[in-house]
C-alpha cells in the first residue's frame, strides 16, 4: 500500500487505498490536505466538521472515510445475513442527493469500487423504497424527512444497525430551520440503533463553527467532545463589484427595473450568467423584462419554486449541459448543486445578510483557485449602501449566519409520535435520548411530558379526549399506538416545511364564446392568499407570462394568456428575507463614518450630504427620530435598521402607545431600515413641549403587556400558529382517503386558534407560537435587543419638510398593505356606499 | 360579547347593531352574532352550529380544542338573552356528526337544557347529522313551516319563495383599497334568505363560490356581514368578485 502523508496541517498519517491512489494519479491530481486529514481523523475515530469555500472538494473529502471503510469490506458475498447501509448522506435539496449520486458514482466507477449508491427522495417510486428496505444500498442518499420516515419504521433497527457514516452536507443551512430540529432528534436515534456511528459535516463558513461541533455529536447530562474541526480556508477572493449605472437609482422599491439594460450587456458579455433575486416576485418581474430587450434572443431561463417541477428539471437539465446564457433564479438554486460552468453571478436586490451572499456568489466558477466574478445590483439607495456594506463584509470574511437556536416544541410533538410509530417508547429513555440532540439539551422534564401528553390527546386541561387518545401508556410504562391507522397518519403528514395553500395555476383558452376550455398546461402553484385579492380580469406575472385570472375551479386556478404589458403583479408574502444584524450593524457604521462613504456611488453620497444640511445623520448607536408635517398628516419617522419584521411589530406598539397619549396615530409603514407613522396631532410640537416622551415612548416596557395585548390580534401570530399546527400534528394536511389539498382543508387554524387562545391561552401549542414568533415572524428578541441599545441614545429632528433620508420609506406609504387591522372600518365604508347609494335622489 | 372576542370574560357592552331586512314579506332582524330573530312569531333562528366538531375530529386523531361547544354555546345563551323567543330553530348541522349528541358532555347538555327552558326547541335535521338529537330537549324535523316562511337545512333547488336555509355557511369579502375582510353573513334577496354559520369552528364559504349559484336572484342580493357589533349590508355588485 502507498501511503501519502499530508502536507499542511495534523500529523496523522493515514493510508490511501491502491484504487484511489491510482486514481488521482491517473487524474493528474493529488488529494488535497484537508481531505487526508479528515480521513485520517474520522479513522481515528472522530466525529469531523469540514468547513471549506465550494470548489474545495468537499463532497469527495466527506464520502472518503466511507469509501474506503467499504473498500477495506469488500464486496458482501451472496446468501450473507441482512446488512443494513453503512453510509447515509443527508441534504436539505431533493437535487442535490441527485446531483450527489452523479458526482460520486463517477468516482466509484473510475476506480472500479463494488459499492452500492442509490438516493431516496420523495419522488423516489414506492417499489423501489420497498426493495431499498429489502436490500439497502451501501450509500444511502437521501433528505432529513426521509430519515425520519425510515426511523418511524418497525424495521429501522434492522436497517440502520450496521451504520458507520452519517454524512451531512449544507450544514450550515440546515441547522438552523425547523428541518434541522427534526434531524437532530434522527440522529439521536440513530445513535441508539448504531452506537459506534460517526458523524462529519461539511459546511460553507459560519460565524460560530463550535456551534455545529457540538451539533454533530450527542448533548446531555455527558456530553461528548465536540466534534473536530478541519477549517479550509482561502480561496481567491472573489471580485465584487457594485453595478455602475448612468441611470437615476431609484429612493425606493426592489425591483431595479432600471439596470436592466446594463445586466442584459454583461449576460452578453459572459458566457453563462447566474441572476438570483431575493423573491418570487422579483425573478418574474426581472425575467419578464429581460425578454422585452433580448434583442439577440439568448437562451434566459427561469427557475423559482413555484413553478411547476417538469419546468424547473428542464431548466436545471438545460444549464447541466451549458445551453443557457442567462438563469433568473430565486433561493431555489442557492446551495451547492454543481452546474454547467458559470462565469457571472448577478444579484439583483440587496443581498439582505453577507453570508447568504457569499454562498450565492461561490456558485460561480467552482474551481477554488479561480476568483468568483459577481456584480451588485442595489434596487434603491439604502440598498446601495447596505450592497456596500456586505462587500465589505465578504472581503473580511465577516459572518452573520443565524444562530441554530432551541429546539421547536412542534417538531418535538412530531418525533414523539414517529418514535411511538416505531416502537413503544420508555418515557425515560426517550427523554435521555431528545436531551442528547443540541437544540433540545435544554428541555424540561416538564415540557416534555406537556408535549407527550399533547401527542396523546391534544394537552388540554380540559380531559375529553382520553378515550380518543392516539398513543397510549401500557402497563410497563411505555407509550404505544393505539392504531395502525396513526401511523399511516403520521407518514402521509411527516415534515416541517409548511406551504401556504396552494391552487396549481392551469393555463386554458377561452373559446369564440367567451366560456373557459378544459385541459390546458400546468403553469406551477400560488398561494392561495394570493389568489384570494384577485378579481376576474386581473393579471399578474407567472411562470415568465402575462395572465389573467379567470377564476378558481375545483382546486386549481384558472387563467388565460393575458396579452397586456401591464400586469398586476403577484405580490409573494415569503421570500422577503430581513436584513441581517451584521449588515444593519454596518450600514449604520457606514452613515455614521464619512470616510466610509467615500466608497458610495456620486448620487447616493450627494443624497446622504443633503439630508446632513437639513437634518442629522445618526450615530452608530444613536436612533435618529424626524418629525415633520406633510399634507395634513404629521410624520414621525424612526431610522432602527433592524429589518422589516421588527419594525412592524414595533410599528405596532408604538401605535398602540399614541393613541393612548392622545396622538391619534392614523398608520405605519415599514421597511427594513425605518418606519414611518402619521397622525392627526403634531408629533414634533408634542414631543418638544414634553407632553410626549420619546424615552417613555420607546422603553422596553412595551414588549409586556402592550406586546400581549397586541398579539390578541396579531394576523402574524395567526400565521405562526397554523405552521406549528400542522407540525405538531394538530391539524393534518392530507388525510388518509383524501388526498386533495389547499382548499380542501376542513376545518380554518384562525378558528382554532381564537378558541384556544380565549378558553386556554397557556396551551402548550400557543406557547410553541409565541416561542417561534419572538424569532420568526414578529422579530421580537430583535427588538428587545434595539431597545436596550437605543436606550439614552435618542435624537429628535423636528423639521418643516420630509428629509432626503425620509423620502424611500414616505414613498412605500399605500404599497404596504397590514391585514389584521382597521378590518371594521373596510366593512364600514362599503356600507357606506351602500347606504348613499339608499338615499341617492 | 362579539363573535370575534369569543372569552366568556367579554361582557355584552353596547346594544348591537342590528339589520332590519324582509324575506318574502316577512320581518327579520339580523343579530351580527349570528341569529335571524322574527319578531312576529317570537322565533330565534341560528344555523350550522356544529356542535361537539373538535370531538369529531378527535375521534379521526386530530385532537382539536375541546372548548367549540362551550364557546358556540356562550354564543347562543347571549343570543336568546337578548331576544327571549318562544321558538328557537337550530337550522340543522346542529352538530358535526350522528355521534355528537350522544356523547355530549353532561354540563354541556345541561347548558342547553337551561337555554330550551319555557320555549319550543326545533331541531331542524342536517346533513351531517340526519338522525335528530339524542337525549336533548325539544323535537326533531327535516322541515317547518311557520308565519309564512319554510325553514329547512339545504336549501332547495326548485323554489327558494320564503325559504330559509343554512348549510352553505355564507361568507362575503369588501376589497376597498387594498385592504380586503372576508366575514360570514346573512345572504338575502328578498325571496330566501341564507343563514351564516353560527359554530365557532364552522368556517365559511364565499358567496361566489359555484355552490352557491342558482340560489338567489343577483341584482336584489345583499349581504349583510357579521361586523364587531353590528351589521354591514353591502349590495353584491359592491363586494368583491
Amino acid at each position: 500500500m502507498d501511503r501519502i502523508e499530508p502536507k499542511s496541517s495534523g500529523n496523522q498519517a493515514v493510508t490511501l487505498p491502491r484504487p484511489f491512489v491510482k486514481w488521482f494519479a491517473e487524474k493528474g491530481w493529488a488529494p488535497r490536505a484537508h481531505q487526508l486529514e479528515l480521513l485520517a481523523r474520522a479513522q481515528s475515530g472522530e466525529n469531523m466538521l469540514l468547513i471549506a469555500p465550494t470548489g474545495a472538494g468537499k463532497t469527495l473529502a466527506g464520502f472518503l472515510p466511507s469509501l474506503t471503510d467499504l473498500v477495506a469490506r469488500g464486496k458482501i458475498p451472496p446468501g450473507s445475513a441482512f446488512t443494513g447501509i453503512h453510509t447515509l448522506y443527508i441534504s436539505p435539496l431533493k437535487a442535490l442527493t441527485v446531483d450527489i449520486e452523479r458526482n460520486l458514482m463517477k468516482p466509484v466507477t473510475e476506480m472500479g469500487l463494488a459499492v452500492t449508491v442509490e438516493n431516496r427522495t420523495g419522488d423516489t417510486p414506492q417499489a423501489k423504497r420497498q426493495r431499498q428496505k429489502l436490500n439497502p444500498p451501501d450509500i444511502l442518499l437521501t433528505t432529513p424527512e426521509q430519515v425520519a420516515l425510515l426511523l418511524a419504521n418497525k424495521e429501522a433497527t434492522r436497517f440502520f444497525k450496521d451504520l458507520k457514516y452519517v454524512v451531512l452536507d449544507e450544514l450550515h443551512s440546515l441547522v438552523t430551520s425547523k428541518r434541522g430540529h427534526l434531524l437532530s432528534l434522527g440522529l439521536a436515534r440513530l445513535r441508539k440503533h448504531a452506537p459506534d456511528m460517526q458523524t462529519i459535516g461539511l459546511s460553507a463558513t459560519v460565524a460560530d463553527p463550535l456551534d455545529l461541533q457540538r451539533w454533530l455529536v450527542p448533548q446531555g447530562e455527558t456530553p461528548s467532545p465536540p466534534a473536530g474541526l478541519v477549517h479550509v480556508t482561502g480561496g481567491a477572493a472573489p471580485d465584487i463589484t457594485i453595478l455602475g449605472t448612468d441611470s437615476r437609482i431609484p429612493w425606493s422599491g426592489h425591483v431595479s427595473t432600471y439596470a436592466i439594460p446594463e445586466v442584459y450587456k454583461e449576460i452578453r458579455r459572459h458566457k453563462t450568467t447566474l441572476i438570483f433575486v431575493n423573491t418570487r416576485f422579483q425573478a418574474e418581474l426581472l425575467f419578464q423584462t429581460l425578454w422585452t430587450i433580448n434583442e439577440d434572443n439568448l437562451p434566459i431561463a427561469l427557475h423559482h419554486g413555484s413553478l411547476d417541477a417538469g419546468q424547473r428539471r428542464k431548466v436545471e437539465a438545460a444549464m447541466a449541459d451549458n445551453k443557457l446564457r442567462a438563469v433568473v433564479a430565486t433561493s431555489t438554486l442557492d446551495m451547492g448543486i454543481d452546474w454547467g460552468d458559470i462565469d457571472l453571478v448577478v444579484h439583483v436586490g440587496a443581498p439582505k445578510g453577507a453570508s447568504r451572499l457569499a454562498q450565492r456568489i461561490g456558485r460561480a466558477n467552482h474551481r477554488m483557485d479561480e476568483p468568483s466574478k459577481a456584480i451588485l445590483v442595489p434596487a434603491n439607495r439604502f440598498e446601495v449602501m447596505e450592497c456596500q456594506a456586505a462587500l465589505d463584509a465578504n472581503y473580511l470574511g465577516a459572518q452573520d449566519t443565524p444562530p441554530v437556536g432551541e429546539g421547536a416544541l412542534d417538531v418535538l410533538a412530531q418525533h414523539v409520535l414517529g418514535m411511538a410509530c416505531a416502537e413503544p417508547f420508555d418515557p425515560l429513555e426517550l427523554y435521555d435520548e431528545i436531551t442528547s440532540a443540541s437544540p433540545y439539551a435544554g428541555l424540561t422534564w416538564e415540557m416534555y411530558e406537556r408535549i407527550v401528553d399533547f401527542v396523546a390527546t391534544g394537552g388540554y386541561a380540559l380531559r375529553t379526549y382520553e378515550r380518543y387518545a392516539k398513543i397510549r401508556k401500557m402497563e410497563d410504562g411505555r407509550w404505544r399506538v393505539s392504531n395502525p391507522q396513526i401511523a399511516q397518519q403520521y407518514r402521509m403528514n411527516l415534515g416541517t416545511i409548511v406551504e401556504a395553500a396552494e391552487l396549481n395555476v392551469r393555463l386554458v383558452k377561452r373559446n369564440a364564446k367567451g366560456t373557459l376550455g378544459r385541459g390546458g398546461m400546468s403553469l406551477g402553484k400560488v398561494e392561495e392568499y394570493f389568489l384570494e385579492q384577485l378579481v376576474q380580469g386581473d393579471t399578474f406575472l407567472f411562470a415568465g407570462k402575462v395572465l389573467r385570472f379567470e377564476g378558481i375551479r375545483e382546486n386549481e386556478c384558472l387563467v388565460s394568456n393575458a396579452f397586456s404589458l401591464d400586469p398586476k403583479i403577484p405580490a409573494y408574502a415569503g421570500g422577503k428575507f430581513p436584513l441581517t444584524t451584521y449588515l444593519a450593524d454596518q450600514v449604520r457604521a457606514m452613515l455614521a463614518d464619512p470616510d466610509r462613504r467615500v466608497a458610495l456611488p456620486d448620487q447616493v453620497r450627494d443624497w446622504l450630504n443633503i439630508q446632513l444640511e437639513r437634518s442629522i445623520l445618526p450615530k452608530q448607536d444613536e436612533l435618529l427620530i424626524e418629525t415633520f408635517p406633510r399634507g395634513k398628516r404629521f410624520f414621525l419617522i424612526a431610522y432602527c435598521f433592524e429589518g422589516r419584521l421588527a419594525h412592524q411589530t414595533l410599528g405596532m406598539l408604538l401605535t398602540r402607545r399614541l393613541e393612548r397619549a392622545g396622538a391619534r396615530p392614523l398608520g405605519f409603514v415599514a421597511t427594513d431600515y425605518s418606519l414611518a407613522i402619521w397622525g392627526l396631532n403634531d408629533l414634533g410640537a408634542m414631543i418638544g413641549d414634553g407632553s410626549l416622551s420619546l424615552s417613555d415612548l420607546f422603553d422596553e416596557d412595551m414588549l409586556g403587556d402592550d406586546l400581549e395585548a397586541w398579539l390578541d390580534e396579531s394576523y402574524m401570530l395567526k400565521r405562526t400558529f397554523r405552521n406549528c399546527a400542522v407540525i405538531s400534528g394538530l391539524i393534518e394536511r392530507r388525510h388518509p382517503g383524501k388526498e386533495k389539498t389547499g382548499r380542501q382543508v376542513t376545518v380554518s387554524t384562525d378558528l382554532i386558534y381564537d378558541v384556544l387562545r380565549s378558553h386556554e391561552p397557556d396551551h402548550v401549542l400557543l406557547e410553541a407560537t409565541r416561542r417561534d414568533a419572538a424569532t420568526g415572524l414578529l422579530d421580537i428578541g430583535r427588538l428587545g435587543d434595539m431597545l436596550g441599545r437605543i436606550k439614552g441614545h435618542i435624537t429628535h429632528r423636528d423639521l418643516d419638510r420630509v428629509s432626503p433620508l425620509a423620502v424611500p420609506i414616505m414613498l412605500e406609504i399605500g404599497k404596504e398593505n397590514v391585514p389584521g387591522e382597521a378590518q371594521d372600518a373596510v366593512l364600514q365604508e362599503a356600507a357606506d356606499e351602500l347606504i348613499s347609494e339608499a338615499m341617492a335622489p | 360579547m362579539n363573535r370575534l372576542g369569543l372569552s366568556p370574560r367579554t361582557m355584552i357592552t353596547t346594544a348591537p347593531a342590528t339589520e332590519d331586512v324582509l324575506v318574502h314579506g316577512v320581518a327579520a332582524v339580523c343579530d351580527p352574532l349570528g341569529g335571524l330573530y322574527l319578531p312576529e312569531t317570537g322565533m330565534l333562528i341560528v344555523s350550522d352550529l356544529h356542535l361537539e366538531k373538535g370531538a369529531a375530529f378527535a375521534r379521526r386523531g386530530m385532537m382539536l380544542p375541546p372548548y367549540d361547544t362551550i364557546a358556540t354555546l356562550n354564543i347562543l345563551a347571549a343570543v336568546i338573552a337578548r331576544y327571549d323567543p318562544k321558538i328557537v330553530v337550530s337550522l340543522g348541522d346542529n352538530f358535526h356528526d350522528r355521534r355528537g349528541s350522544e356523547f355530549l358532555p353532561a354540563d354541556l347538555r345541561k347548558m342547553i337544557a337551561d337555554m330550551a327552558r319555557g320555549r319550543d326547541w326545533i331541531w331542524i335535521n342536517g346533513n351531517h347529522d340526519p338522525d335528530g338529537t339524542t337525549d336533548l330537549p325539544g323535537i326533531s324535523t327535516d322541515e317547518l313551516v311557520y308565519g309564512g316562511l319554510v325553514f329547512r337545512h339545504e336549501p332547495s333547488l326548485i323554489s327558494g319563495k320564503g325559504e330559509v336555509a343554512g348549510h352553505l355557511h355564507p361568507s362575503a369579502t369588501v376589497r376597498r383599497r387594498e385592504k380586503y375582510v372576508r366575514r360570514p353573513c346573512f345572504a338575502t334577496d328578498g325571496h330566501r334568505l341564507l343563514m351564516p354559520a353560527f359554530g365557532v369552528l364552522a368556517g365559511g364559504l364565499d358567496l361566489n363560490h359555484t355552490a352557491m349559484q342558482g340560489i338567489f336572484a343577483r341584482e336584489t342580493l345583499v349581504a349583510h356581514l357579521l361586523g364587531r357589533d353590528r351589521i354591514y349590508s353591502v349590495r353584491y355588485s359592491n363586494l368583491m368578485r
